[in-house]
């Protein structure tokens, strides 16, 4: 017996497909046009503003916004609702912090920008070395989510999906770099933000003709009708009230074909392909972590609902990762260059602000209606899945099919889109900085082309299948919570690198290095500690699953700090470079070099 | 500046380029008026939003409270918050465009 389908083979498949085809098919028009370095890597600076815009929101929307969202919200309720908007406000600090500088720098990746702002190559290897494990620390859960995504679609293993996302975003990376992805990543903004709009209308119709139930007075999640679910993996249930349903499988190490009872608190073992039916009303076993809360406790912010602790510490922490990360990852970074000036910059940047508005509106929706329609999914722990399961519930026959398509399609232009910005960033850097310097030495010419080009086609080989190796070995931690920690690890180094380079003369090379370090080892250490052990319980687990609240303040501390003991050091024309940095364009001076 | 403005041989954007006094003066000026605005921005926005968690805190009977029949953390998080984000960031941008226009006025004055 198959688990119960919530998206049709068929016409799933021909979506993700298209999506894949149309992919590579729009990318190679970019093709015939970047024939030179800077046309691979920026486009040429030759991006008009709107294009531009939907491009860095296509490339910006992940997984983790087209998906985790939604999961979250059903898991954890309205806390939850601060990453679409931490993610939105990251774009607000970008904006006035770094923006039009940034661009004017004329750097083409962040280390590009810590060295000429610092003349010192040991920054720039730093920086390097961040910017790759960042980008792919963001690339694990696209790969992840792609395999989810495909597994719900069609039943195949999920590594089948990475690796398909992961062919998929090589070719078409090789076939024309940033020229063809910003094309791409256009085209993604509106086929995701159609994806996830347009299904909420037949959704929202569909729950209102069912009565409009409230999901936030409902009680504990409770399965509206009988249904059926195979686990995908093993996972340990707890009861938040005495529950009696149907077992075929594996409890407890027992194998069990019929009912069984759980007392209130009990919880259980199930093994990897137990298949369970949830008679109609039985109040729905949580998988652990997530614990069970009454439709009060999840409507209502700071109640800690879905088992996190310290909630108030949580959301600042979050609010502050999220905020100040954004500017600090590397995907988001290449774009500014593809603006011609720093006014465009900033315009294209208040556009993207729009864009991203609008389609955060809708995640939050499906998480909602998830709470009414697809509570099972607590019971799975698969609840990154309910936008794509929503559809067949509340849509019977055709209509359906055709709604959960169109929203895999958009779930696949999440991953291809943000997988291919993260890809090209992550190997530009591996190319220039990594593949091709002497490690004890500066940095050799970068304008021998040829060789260049060679050489970023083999480092976006190395960039896709490091992480894919990763997402292929590690257990599944949730999409916007692995994304969340990328954040973190972004806010707590670039974020104080790029601020404090941009707005103050004093900033030395010595500094930069030691708050890199400083709140990038403290950052990654909390991250490695939640990713492999944890999550853990208590204040340990909340300083550690959420850590930007402390690494960001001791990685600005230690580079303010060190800067102002090593202040003899400070750059000789960093006079100049501020002039680069802030005046105008209309302004006739000499920006030094380009 | 006084001086500057007196005897207008030659456009302040020279001074700045030859990394004079004077054109030091012009230079931290302008960053210090566009960091001020930026930390204006930033500040207004982050005190107002970033207070919505503290206030439900504070204020425990908030939480559950509706407007419109939706709650009200649901309508401020998950609607209103971005029409004001999108209206924060245009303002900052023609407040940034005034700012440098300004600017270029005055030292390519003659």
């Amino acid at each position: 017996m198959s688990p119960e389908a919530v998206v049709n083979p068929t016409t799933g498949t021909v979506a993700v497909l298209l999506v894949s085809v149309a992919t590579i098919a729009i990318g190679s028009i970019g093709l015939r046009l970047s024939r030179t370095t800077s046309d691979f890597y920026v486009a040429s600076r030759a991006v008009s503003a709107p294009w531009n815009a939907s491009a860095i929101g296509g490339e910006y929307l992940s997984a983790a916004s087209f998906l985790g969202v939604a999961g979250l919200v059903l898991a954890g309720g309205v806390d939850m609702l601060w990453f679409p908007v931490g993610y939105t406000a990251g774009y607000l600090v970008l904006l006035v912090l770094v923006a039009a500088p940034l661009r004017r720098s004329g750097a083409y990746t962040l280390p590009d920008f810590a060295q000429s702002r610092l003349v010192s190559w040991e920054v720039r290897l730093v920086s390097s070395v961040l910017v790759v494990g960042i980008g792919w620390l963001y690339l694990l859960p696209q790969l992840q989510g792609a395999g989810l995504a495909l597994r719900t679609v069609t039943g195949l293993s999920p590594a089948v999906g990475a690796v398909l996302v992961a062919v998929v975003v090589v070719v078409n990376v090789l076939a024309g770099g940033m020229r063809s992805i910003t094309f791409v990543q256009a085209f993604q903004y509106w086929l995701k933000a159609t994806a996830i709009a347009l299904p909420v209308v037949f959704l929202l119709v569909a729950w209102s003709s069912d009565g409009g139930p409230d999901p936030s007075a409902h009680g504990l999640p409770t399965a509206r009708t009988a249904v059926t679910t195979e686990l995908t993996h093993p996972v340990t249930v707890r009861a938040p009230a005495p529950a009696t349903f149907d077992v075929r499988g594996v409890v407890d190490g027992a194998a069990v074909d019929g009912p069984i009872t759980l007392e209130k608190g009990e919880s259980v073992q199930l093994a990897e392909g137990t298949v369970v039916h949830l008679p109609a009303g039985t109040v729905v076993p949580h998988a652990a972590p997530v614990s069970a809360s009454v439709g009060e406790e999840w409507s209502a912010p700071l109640s800690g609902a879905g088992g996190r602790a310290h909630p108030l510490y949580a959301t600042y922490s979050l609010i502050l990762a999220l905020f100040f990360g954004t500017m600090g990852l590397p995907h988001v970074l290449v774009r500014f260059y593809t603006n011609p000036d720093g006014r465009a910059a900033r315009r294209t940047t208040a556009v993207v602000i729009g864009l991203l508005g609008i389609f955060y509106l809708f995640p939050p929706i499906y998480g909602a209606l998830g709470r009414i329609y697809a509570p099972d999914l607590l019971l799975t722990g698969r609840t990154d899945t309910v936008v794509l399961a929503l559809p067949s519930r509340l849509v019977p026959g055709p209509l359906g099919d055709l709604l959960s398509s169109l929203l895999v399609a958009g779930a696949f232009a999440a991953f291809l889109s943000t997988a291919s910005g993260l890809v090209v960033s992550v190997a530009g850097v591996l190319s220039q900085d990594l593949m091709r310097r002497h490690w004890l030495g500066p940095p050799p010419a970068r304008r021998d082309q040829g060789r260049s080009v060679h050489t970023f086609r083999i480092a976006t080989v190395v960039a896709v299948v490091v992480p894919l190796m990763l997402s292929l070995l590690t257990t599944r931690v949730g999409l916007a919570d692995t994304v969340g920690l990328a954040f973190a690890l972004a806010a707590s180094t670039f974020c104080p690198l790029l601020v404090l380079g941009i707005w103050w003369r004093g900033l030395t090379a010595a500094g930069a290095i030691a708050g890199l370090l400083a709140g990038g080892i403290s950052a990654s250490a909390a991250v490695t500690a939640t990713m492999l052990a944890g999550p853990f319980g208590g204040w340990t687990g909340a300083l550690l699953a959420q850590p930007a609240a402390w690494t960001v303040p001791l990685a600005v501390l230690t580079m303010v700090c060190v800067s102002l003991l090593t202040r003899a050091r400070v750059p000789a024309q960093t006079g100049r470079l501020m002039i680069r940095l802030h005046t105008p364009e209309g302004v006739e001076v000499d920006r030094g070099r380009t | 500046m006084g001086a500057a403005r007196t005897t207008p041989r030659r456009p302040v954007s020279r001074d700045i380029d030859e990394q004079t006094d004077i054109g030091e003066v012009y230079m931290r000026s302008l960053v210090r008026n566009q960091l001020r605005l930026s930390v204006a921005v930033l500040g207004a926005f982050v005190l107002s939003w970033c207070s919505i968690p503290l206030l439900f805190a504070i204020v425990p009977g908030l939480r559950g409270s509706r407007v419109l029949g939706l709650p009200l953390s649901w309508l401020l998080l998950g609607v209103i918050v971005y029409p004001v984000i999108t209206a924060v960031a245009w303002w900052y941008v023609k407040a940034a465009e005034r700012t440098e226009q300004d600017f270029s006025d005055l030292v390519e004055r003659r």
